[in-house]
């Protein structure tokens, strides 16, 4: 087993911890929203964020910031799409902009990609800007999570009504998504592409069973989420697994142990 | 003409091809419980949603008094079974204030032993009643129910129609009712509007119900209710029988 006394591993810790405290209570709300397909179809997008980055040679985690946001304005609005419900329409989206995205990057000869580790994430390879940017973005999302948490809760069990009693529903949408592409772009890193939903979907629906308020289910997701990632990195360590995966396996083992354990609520 | 707290003049409403609405001219004054009744399909809902300023009506207009506070019991709420949401966090979605507050409010409508309730697992006339409290925590000026008695027996429907009567005696708001029966909102309702697209007929209930329009749309329906009728005007005990002085009749 590597030692612990190597910093990529402890730089690896900390990224994975600071993504996974953030996406947990932020994922409680894509679940309570049914939004878990959104969320795939903003990570999807990423991908193509991601060559885009590569083409305007800045960061990919901007392209991605970018590719996300887009993706999650334009979808916002959209209930449906002609004859077409919005779940294919998602469908159609997640995946075209992710083999775009493919077939973009093939095109950049001159600069090596990683593809595997877009997809699945590399999380022992973050460097200490990457560390950076993800305490920041997560910084913004728990701070923004925060002011936005009664009016998006109303917003979430009746829209209706939230807007009667004067809430911009509008703008606390449009945040929300601005705050999910904040944290596709910082999560990629970690997880890679393809499972970044899962750090948005199975904290949370671990949580669920063990809380009794809204805010108490956010704070148990963010807690399951850390000793998910902890879990996740020590496996990779001791059997030399991919980190990311690790932990998302880690964190559906959680979660089959709490349905286990735990007995259902309302 | 007094002040009006909502007005909608000449309000059409169309979605895609269908006409929902046609013309519609109504406002509800300060104090009154204005019903409004119109069979399935009639444009109630939609005719609710741009008083309250959730739809924008492609023709005509809707003027609300300054500062208008409204509460709304819409007609049918959810709460995904995900979200764990006790009745006294529910409450305080609308507004912030204390638990006696809440407590309170649940009192009003009767419901004051749900208030640590998970609103999953409460009956659907007990989650209307709390979503009323809800509204009641607003101190609003006008009151708006979207057919509040849904999925609620008959007596338990004249309940509410009671109390919610009481509640604007008692708080002086306006209220509109949504209905589709106006048998069981007669006698708490100092106004009636029948629509059908367009209005069919207003006026004092009495009124309403002997209206020619009003016969046509309910008439069928409204004489076989009739036979069904069941007139209570006496109290049952625990027991099912009727304890001295429960019937006035005798």
């Amino acid at each position: 087993m590597i030692g612990l006394d190597e910093p990529f591993v402890w730089r690896a810790l900390a990224a994975g911890l600071g993504v996974a405290v953030v996406a947990a209570p932020l994922g409680c709300f894509v679940v309570w929203r049914r939004m878990a397909y959104f969320g795939d179809t903003l990570s999807h997008a990423a991908l193509l964020g991601v060559a885009l980055g590569v083409l305007l040679d800045v960061r990919p985690m901007l392209g991605v910031l970018l590719a996300a946001l887009v993706t999650g304005v334009v979808l916002v609005g959209l209930q449906r799409f002609g004859e077409f419900a919005i779940d294919t329409v998602l469908g159609i989206l997640a995946h075209a902009t992710l083999a775009l995205g493919v077939v973009v990057l093939s095109f950049v000869e001159s600069v090596r990609v990683d593809l595997f580790a877009y997809l699945f994430g590399d999380v022992l390879a973050v460097t200490g800007a990457d560390l950076l940017w993800i305490g920041l973005g997560g910084a913004v999302v728990l701070a923004a999570l925060t002011a936005i948490w009664r009016p998006l809760l109303a917003v979430t069990v009746h829209t209706d009504l939230a807007r009667v009693e004067g809430v911009p529903v509008t703008a606390v949408r449009l945040a929300f998504v601005l705050l999910l592409a904040i944290v596709v772009a910082v999560a990629m890193r970690i997880v890679g592409i393809l499972l970044i939903t899962s750090l948005l979907v199975i904290p949370p629906a671990t949580a669920r069973r063990l809380a009794r308020t809204p805010l108490q289910m956010a704070v148990l997701a963010a807690g399951l989420a850390a000793v998910a990632v902890m879990g996740g990195l020590l496996a990779s360590l001791a059997w030399d697994t991919p980190a990311g995966p690790s932990m998302v396996v880690a964190a559906a083992a959680l979660f089959a142990l709490v349905l286990a354990v735990a007995p259902a609520r309302a | 003409m007094t002040e009006a707290l909502v007005r909608a003049e000449g309000v059409s409403v169309r979605l895609g091809e269908r006409l929902i609405l046609e013309n519609i001219d109504c406002a509800v004054e300060a104090g009154e419980i204005l019903t409004l009744i119109g069979p399935n399909g009639a444009g109630k809902t939609t005719l609710v949603r741009v008083l309250l300023g959730l739809l924008r009506p492609q023709q005509g207009r809707v003027v609300r008094s300054r500062a208008l506070r409204v509460g709304y019991v819409p007609q049918r709420l959810h709460v995904e079974p995900t979200l764990p949401l006790t009745v006294q966090g529910f409450l305080a979605l609308g507004t912030r204030t204390g638990r006696e507050a809440y407590r309170a409010a649940l009192a009003e409508v009767g419901m004051s032993h749900l208030v640590d309730a998970p609103v999953q697992r409460i009956s659907g006339g007990e989650f209307q009643r709390v979503v009323l409290a809800r509204a009641l925590l607003r101190r609003p000026a006008l009151l708006v129910l979207d057919e509040p008695a849904q999925g609620v027996d008959v007596g338990g429907q004249r309940e509410l129609y009671r109390l919610i009567a009481r509640l604007r005696d008692q708080r002086g708001c306006a209220v509109v009712i949504v209905s589709h029966d106006l048998h069981l909102v007669m006698a708490a309702t100092d106004r009636v509007l029948c629509i059908n697209r367009h209005v069919c007929c207003r006026g004092e209930p009495e009124a309403v119900s002997a209206h020619p329009e009003y016969r046509r749309l309910f008439g069928p329906f409204d004489r076989e209710f009739a036979v069904y009728a069941h007139e209570h005007d006496h109290r049952h005990g625990a027991d099912g029988g009727v304890p001295a002085g429960g019937d006035p009749g005798r």
